[in-house]
């Protein structure tokens, strides 16, 4: 169980992770998604007692990191693979880790046959690739059996097996009952991987979710229509229901309907007597749902292109506004929408 | 505590600068001293000479153990230290004091090897048989035991408060060889320089009653007598540490 509560980091003027809280749960695998800069690492550094918060607090079973003895042995984590001296071998890497928190060197040679790397114990780190280095940190994350785990972007870099696999692991430790805290800016890959959901952007809150639900409530499904009597059809298809909306498709050679079930587009155009050539239903990607929600909270933007393809944003209410039980800003909070995205130096 | 030694411990021999440097403080004051005893039969052999490779084998001694900290962060192994040991005191204490403790039996190494080196090789000596016969002379050898343990603490200090090997090097370096010496320039400081926390260490190993310096050049009048010039280093070394102990507390790692 990891808890964030008030959670407030600046660096200068820049507000890197903006009173935030939450709260993961064990046994099952948390996602923590959020653009690059949005504030997942300072976060995970505040947890793992590395960067000191202006405000606010973290705490892994009801204790700050800072306060747990042996603390590897309740929390293991991996922040970045590249922390280890390239001149030192695996196994010596491990074993000054293993004594540090009183944990048997028959546990070293454990982890290390865990995630495949006995042959290469020997070596030293520095020669180790990408792939071999995350399978390392994850060693050390391991060696204390520990209840809670944080990954910080772990797929970064590695080829598909050792993406396979560290999701298969990740997935494992969860059904084991530990706590799993994972962060990536892919949302896709967080789909396959978390069953819940924390989203920031700018170092705020965007969502708290189950995964399930947070994609099926922000990805946008619409219907796509093809008809040669087109321009009775928004008429007719406008008025049929509360909310909604007909728009042109994007080729211009259709129309585009939200919220209406594509059972009774069908059946209104029958009544009428209108032919269809195209009734399709259209899934909008998981990637645009992302852009979308976190258009306005993204840190670096470039300024050419409008993320979210422009057009008006759904409303998507239990998303997009600030979350309740966080206090109210000085002025009126501004759900973030491509639209109204704030400059760099936003507040 | 005992084991975040041993963490410390097997964190320094795991990797190969130690030994490099070691290898170098031994060949630099062993070769000196083998040299000194052999030419002419060791003519100019003497405890002093036995130990003309100390100041060269400090210094090396000092780049390693700021090395210890720097290569910490220029590698994020910081990172992984900190979430082993979360207390900062705990874990800089523990550096320091295995650094402090390695650099004393170095020096007992290098120094004690340098001076029987010379005992028994320098067949004809000028003034006369080269034995541990006086205080100055015991302190002339194995004084560079405490020089390199209050060493460790000073570099340790400063690696965590630059926190890069090529900063801590430099100022390192350049304090005692170069910075020192240059206060000599400005005449109205002349009579401070023997005072300045290097020129006082050495002032311990020199064998004479006071002042002398590095490099054994100053004034003998006004300077600290060895025991004040070895409170002066160890005083300054602890400021520094107590400063990067704070820092250290204060910043993010």
């Amino acid at each position: 169980m990891i808890e964030a509560n008030g959670l407030t980091k600046v660096y200068g003027r820049t507000v890197a992770v903006d009173n935030l809280s939450f709260a993961i749960r064990p046994g099952m695998v948390t996602g923590f998604l959020g653009p690059n800069g949005s504030g997942k690492s300072t976060t995970m550094r505040m947890i793992l007692g590395l960067d000191r918060p202006q405000r606010g607090q973290a705490t892994i079973g009801g204790r700050r990191y800072g306060d747990l003895k042996n603390p590897l042995r309740t929390v293991g984590s991996l922040l970045d693979a590249n922390w280890v001296h390239p001149n030192r071998t695996a196994r010596a890497h491990l074993r000054w880790m293993a004594t540090a928190n009183g944990i048997p060197r028959s546990r070293v040679e454990e982890v290390l046959g865990i995630v495949g790397l006995s042959s290469v114990a020997d070596k030293a780190a520095g020669k180790f690739s990408l792939g071999m280095k995350q399978r390392l940190g994850i060693a050390s994350a391991l060696l204390g059996d520990p209840e809670v785990l944080l990954f910080d972007e772990p797929v970064n870099g590695l080829d598909p097996e050792g993406i396979h696999w560290i999701r298969t692991f990740m997935k494992d430790l969860a059904t084991q009952g530990r706590t799993v805290f994972v962060s990536s800016h892919l949302l896709s890959e967080m789909a396959l991987t978390a069953d819940h959901l924390i989203v920031i952007g700018r170092g705020r809150l965007i969502a708290d979710a189950s995964t399930k639900e947070f994609v099926s409530q922000s990805t946008e499904s619409s219907v796509l229509v093809r008809s040669p009597q087109l321009d009775r059809l928004p008429e007719l298809l406008g008025t049929s229901g509360p909310g909604v909306s007909v728009r042109p498709s994007t080729d211009g050679t259709g129309l585009t309907v939200l919220n209406l079930p594509i059972e009774r587009i069908g059946e209104i155009a029958a009544e009428h007597r209108i032919v269809l050539h195209e009734l399709s239903p259209q899934t909008g990607s998981l990637e645009e749902a992302f852009i979308q929600l976190t258009g306005g909270s993204v840190e670096y933007a470039g300024h050419g292109g409008t993320p979210g393809g422009g057009g008006p944003v759904p409303g998507n209410p239990g998303f997009g506004a600030p979350p309740s039980h966080l206090p109210l800003q000085q002025s009126a909070p501004t759900p973030p929408s491509p639209t109204d995205r704030p400059d760099t130096e936003g507040r | 505590m005992l084991r975040t030694l041993s963490v410390e411990r097997i964190k320094l021999l795991s990797t190969r600068s130690p030994y490099w440097c070691t290898v170098l403080i031994l060949l630099s004051v062993w070769g000196i001293a083998l040299a000194v005893s052999l030419v002419e039969n060791g003519r100019d052999a003497s405890v002093a000479s036995s130990q003309f490779g100390g100041r060269f084998g400090m210094l090396t001694f000092l780049v390693m153990a700021a090395l210890a900290v720097t290569t910490e962060y220029r590698f994020g192994t910081i990172r992984n230290s900190l979430l082993a040991v979360p207390s900062r005191t705990v874990l800089l204490v523990s550096k320091t004091v295995v650094m402090a403790l390695i650099g004393a039996v170095v020096a007992a190494v290098a120094s004690g090897g340098g001076f029987l080196l010379t005992q028994a090789l320098a067949k004809a000596p000028r003034d006369g048989a080269i034995t541990l016969d006086s205080d100055g002379a015991v302190r002339m050898v194995f004084g560079y035991c405490a020089l390199y343990a209050i060493g460790a603490v000073l570099a340790v200090g400063i690696g965590t408060l630059l926190r890069q090997s090529a900063g801590a090097i430099t100022l390192l370096l350049l304090w005692p060889l170069l910075a020192e010496q240059l206060v000599l320039l400005i005449s109205p400081l002349r009579d401070l320089v023997p005072w300045l926390p290097f020129n006082a260490a050495f002032t311990f190993v020199n064998g004479g009653e006071s002042g002398g310096g590095m490099f054994g050049g100053l004034s003998d009048t006004g300077g600290p007598t060895p025991v004040q010039g070895l409170l002066v280093f160890a005083g300054t070394a602890l400021v520094i540490w107590l400063l990067a102990l704070v820092i250290l507390q204060r910043r993010d790692a």
